[in-house]
């Protein structure tokens, strides 16, 4: 499957090409006040984007499934306890368990 | 986000980074070896899906990657697919730059440390970053990932069906427990819903990984708050 080969080649250029493209351009620069409050705000942006597309979409479909309460009971769990370990065994369990029924 | 004195070494940086990324090594640990059944469920040789992990190290691009292949996609669709999962990145490295140090060289192979999570722990209230735990953060969840992916490829066959164990789920708990522990700018929350927002509306119309990269325009709220 030469293919195969094809593929893992091509992705490791592509995401070294995408990683460094932001260090090479802007290294070492001073901060000016503006890019430190918007970078500071991309966490939040991007890490919500993260949860809510593989939470409530499938594909291109928006969806509710199991692992959606999978999701939210992890989030009562992390606020509850600050354990990231928890959190994530209790969406993985609870994703299951609603599978398994 | 990190804790740093003054007096910290880099060396103290990078093992305060490897503690920090534990918990997340054991969940990228879980969702490699689900890695690791879907590539060979798609088609992939073992060496290859272990390749993949060794050399690429971003599980939703390899996820994206493989599901195209394995559909009887074209590669440039899959790497295209790939690409998009990845943009995200490029975002990411246009914040980390400016704190990285060194010529263009040295700062695209530090460049590569970047992950999700590493990302965001290494994120100073000041907008930049603490490379050497994010060095550090990364370099644990690496080793976890890739051996992730060995017992995923050669366990499959007692594993069967990933998501039978709701290992699909680790992934978006996993950043939503990191979203509730990092968001400490008054404005995150309400970012935060924006960007999940943007994503959620652009999903049905656009290619996979574009709503998330779009969904880091939420942060341009931050020139309406400068910092003192």
């Amino acid at each position: 499957m030469s293919s195969a080969w094809e593929l893992v080649a091509g992705c490791a250029v592509v995401t070294f090409a995408i990683k460094a493209a932001g260090p090479i351009a802007l290294g070492g620069r001073d901060l000016p006040a503006w890019f430190s409050s918007v970078v500071t705000l991309m966490a939040p942006a991007l890490l919500a984007a993260l949860v809510a597309s593989h939470t409530l979409a499938n594909g291109r479909h928006l969806e509710v499934g199991p692992q959606t309460a999978g999701v939210l009971a992890s989030a009562g769990v992390m606020l509850r306890t600050r354990s990231i370990l928890l959190c994530v065994v209790t969406a993985a369990l609870v994703t299951a368990l609603l599978r398994a029924l | 986000m990190p804790e740093q004195r003054p007096t910290d070494l880099p060396r103290e940086r990078f093992r305060a980074g490897l503690r920090a990324g534990v918990p997340f090594a054991v969940a990228g640990f879980l969702l490699s070896a689900s890695f690791g059944v879907v590539a060979r469920q798609a088609g992939l040789p073992a060496a290859a899906a272990i390749a993949m992990s060794l050399v690429v190290f971003a599980g939703s691009a390899q996820f994206a990657a493989i599901a195209i292949l394995g559909a009887g996609g074209s590669l440039g669709a899959a790497l295209v697919a790939a690409a998009l999962m990845n943009s995200r990145f490029l975002a990411m490295g246009i914040a980390l730059g400016p704190s990285l140090p060194g010529g263009p060289l040295k700062r695209a192979a530090q460049g590569q440390t970047i992950v999700d999570a590493s990302w965001a722990m290494a994120l100073r209230d000041d907008g930049s970053f603490d490379r050497h735990f994010l060095f550090g953060a990364t370099a644990v969840q690496y080793v976890t990932w890739v051996l992730g992916t060995v017992l995923g490829v050669l366990g499959r066959g007692l594993i069967g069906d990933p998501n039978r164990f709701g290992l699909d789920a680790i992934f978006p708990a996993f950043f939503l427990a990191l979203l509730l522990a990092e968001s400490r700018h008054p404005a995150s929350g309400g970012v935060a819903i924006a960007g999940a927002l943007i994503a959620l509306a652009l999903t049905p119309f656009t290619p996979a990984g574009v709503p998330i990269l779009a969904a880091s325009t939420a942060a341009l709220w931050g020139l309406r708050s400068r910092p003192v």
